[in-house]
């Protein structure tokens, strides 16, 4: 069987006038099972989050191939959710409505979404009550803290049950507390739905506590390195040896994918 | 006490000007005929009332219509420009070159084309007070986070999704702030054709006014004028907070 997931052997050029011009990607290539929990990390600007627009079709690749679900991606394909670490909640919409926008967006949901508004609001009430959010949906998010909002956006990000969930360094804006508690809030909401999730981090302590897989990414233009399995049982606890010695050896190859 | 004190400002600022005025007039002897003393201005508006008011509202129909022209054709223009970047490059100078133009230099070509009277200052109310509708809702539009628009694109948003779920809410303070600034402008457009080509209106009477050497009465038109400006703006702040109070939050409830 293919891979939900399958990017080959793909480079992405951003265009510019002559040295303007920005290779992101080279010949990365990585793939990725249903239902997989991957964390992507690697030194800053290094494509990760150029990795995610391939993916869900915001970009083309220059060169190379993006399937998803069987399918050469050749157009934002809408079956993702995304989420980043700036929340960028609508001031003018309550929270819940906030929620809601996607299902107004994508079909099959926009075109039955009045006469099942009923529905809708009830399962957004089910997702804010998931992240710990329950009777904060009259709310607009102004009137929210940020790991408050940050909530929200990963339930705008899974309320049309989206096969395939990407972040971008959702947490990176968080204090270490409210980060930790995401993270466990994310845990469960995965064990629970089994999407496919693709994390970009520069936190590999996150990274080990939430993916199945870790691929570490090469500076400009970057591709994929290595990729290291975390074996470890749910919920895992960060100051366990085996964690910390496995954050340890994915911190030394970053720091030699840095010199080299 | 305060919120006493700060709702009477205004009045007392006014009040206290006034005053200064007509003690220097009078304590420096200057003649009525080049700078009149308020009160010789107030007795000049009550006299002349039937006139001003005539004159005034025909001023104020011409600018709230120049205005309402600015309003809809400077929106959809501003929509244009922040939606396309075609036209925002082929269109952009131009329209700084047509702004930068005097609108008193254009009201003769007018007068060729329409006459005297009320066309000419509708139009010059109109061109003096689109542009700066043009330009703020253009950058509201491009104030969108892009974070956001990967959200709707990667769903599969249209263009005219994105427009109307985010970019025109997105720019609806702008646009209202805008408001403001126009309405004050499209009096100054008003005036200046009415002064230049017209037989009513406030701009007319000053006019007229100051060919008799009435200065009192020039002075009771600039008053009205400033009154209606005012008004005015007071209609659209209230609007505007009304509209987008998101968008003028002091800090949220639940900071940190």
């Amino acid at each position: 069987m293919r891979p939900f997931v399958e990017i080959s052997d793909v480079s992405l050029t951003y265009p510019g006038a002559g040295a303007n011009a920005t290779l992101a990607l080279e010949h990365a290539t990585l793939s990725i099972e249903k239902g997989e929990f991957v964390a992507v990390v690697g030194p800053s600007g290094c494509g990760k989050s150029t990795l995610l627009k391939l993916v869900s079709g915001l970009h083309l690749p220059t060169r190379g191939g993006v399937i998803v679900a069987n399918r050469e991606v050749a157009a934002p394909i809408s079956i993702v959710g995304m989420a980043f670490q700036n929340p960028v909640m609508l001031p003018w919409r309550t929270t819940l409505d906030n929620i809601l926008l996607p299902l107004e967006i994508v079909e099959p949901h926009a075109g039955r979404f009045r006469a099942n508004r009923k529905s809708y609001v009830e399962k957004a009430l089910a997702l804010l009550k998931a992240v710990g959010l329950e009777g904060f949906g009259d709310r607009y998010p102004w009137q929210l803290s940020g790991g408050m909002q940050q909530r929200a956006s990963l339930c705008r990000a899974l309320i049309h049950e989206p096969a395939l969930l990407l972040l971008d360094e959702p947490f990176g804006a968080l204090d270490a507390f409210t980060r930790e508690e995401l993270w466990a809030v994310l845990r469960d909401l995965w064990a629970a739905q089994r999407f496919t999730v693709i994390l970009v981090t520069h936190d590999l302590t996150e990274a080990v506590y939430l993916a199945d897989k870790v691929h570490v990414c090469s500076k400009r233009p970057g591709r994929i390195v290595t990729t290291r399995n975390v074996d470890l049982p749910h919920p895992r606890d960060k100051y366990a040896p085996e964690f910390v010695a496995l954050v340890r050896e994915l911190h030394d190859g970053i720091a030699e994918v840095r010199a080299s | 006490m305060n919120e006493k004190l700060e709702s009477a400002m205004p009045w007392l600022f006014v009040a206290g000007l006034l005053l200064v005025w007509q003690l220097a007039c009078v304590g420096f002897g200057i003649p009525n005929f080049i700078l009149p003393r308020p009160s010789v201005v107030a007795q000049a508006f009550v006299t002349q009332f039937s006139a001003i008011m005539e004159n005034s509202w025909d001023t104020l129909v011409r600018t709230v219509t120049g205005f309402v022209l600015a309003v809809v054709l400077g929106a959809l223009l501003g929509i244009a420009i922040g939606s396309s970047r075609l036209i925002y490059r082929g269109l952009y100078p131009v329209l700084i070159g047509f702004n930068s133009v005097p609108k008193v230099a254009v009201v003769p070509v007018f007068v060729i084309w329409f006459g005297t009277g009320t066309v000419p200052a509708i139009l010059t109310a109109f061109l003096v007070s689109f542009f700066p509708i043009a330009v703020n809702v253009a950058t509201g539009l491009a104030t969108v986070e892009p974070e956001l628009l990967d959200v709707l694109r990667s769903l599969g948003a249209r263009k005219r999704q994105i427009l109307i779920k985010v970019g025109l809410p997105r720019s609806l303070p702008y646009f209202f702030a805008s408001l403001k600034i126009a309405i004050t402008l499209a009096f100054v457009g008003t005036i200046i054709s009415e002064t230049v080509a017209s037989s009513s209106g406030i701009g007319y009477l000053m006019m007229a006014a100051t060919a008799n050497f009435d200065t009192p009465l020039v002075f009771a038109g600039l008053f009205v004028i400033a009154a209606l400006g005012i008004i005015m703006y007071a209609i659209f702040a209230v609007v505007e907070q009304r509209m987008t109070f998101w968008a003028k939050r002091g800090d949220g409830l639940m900071t940190g």
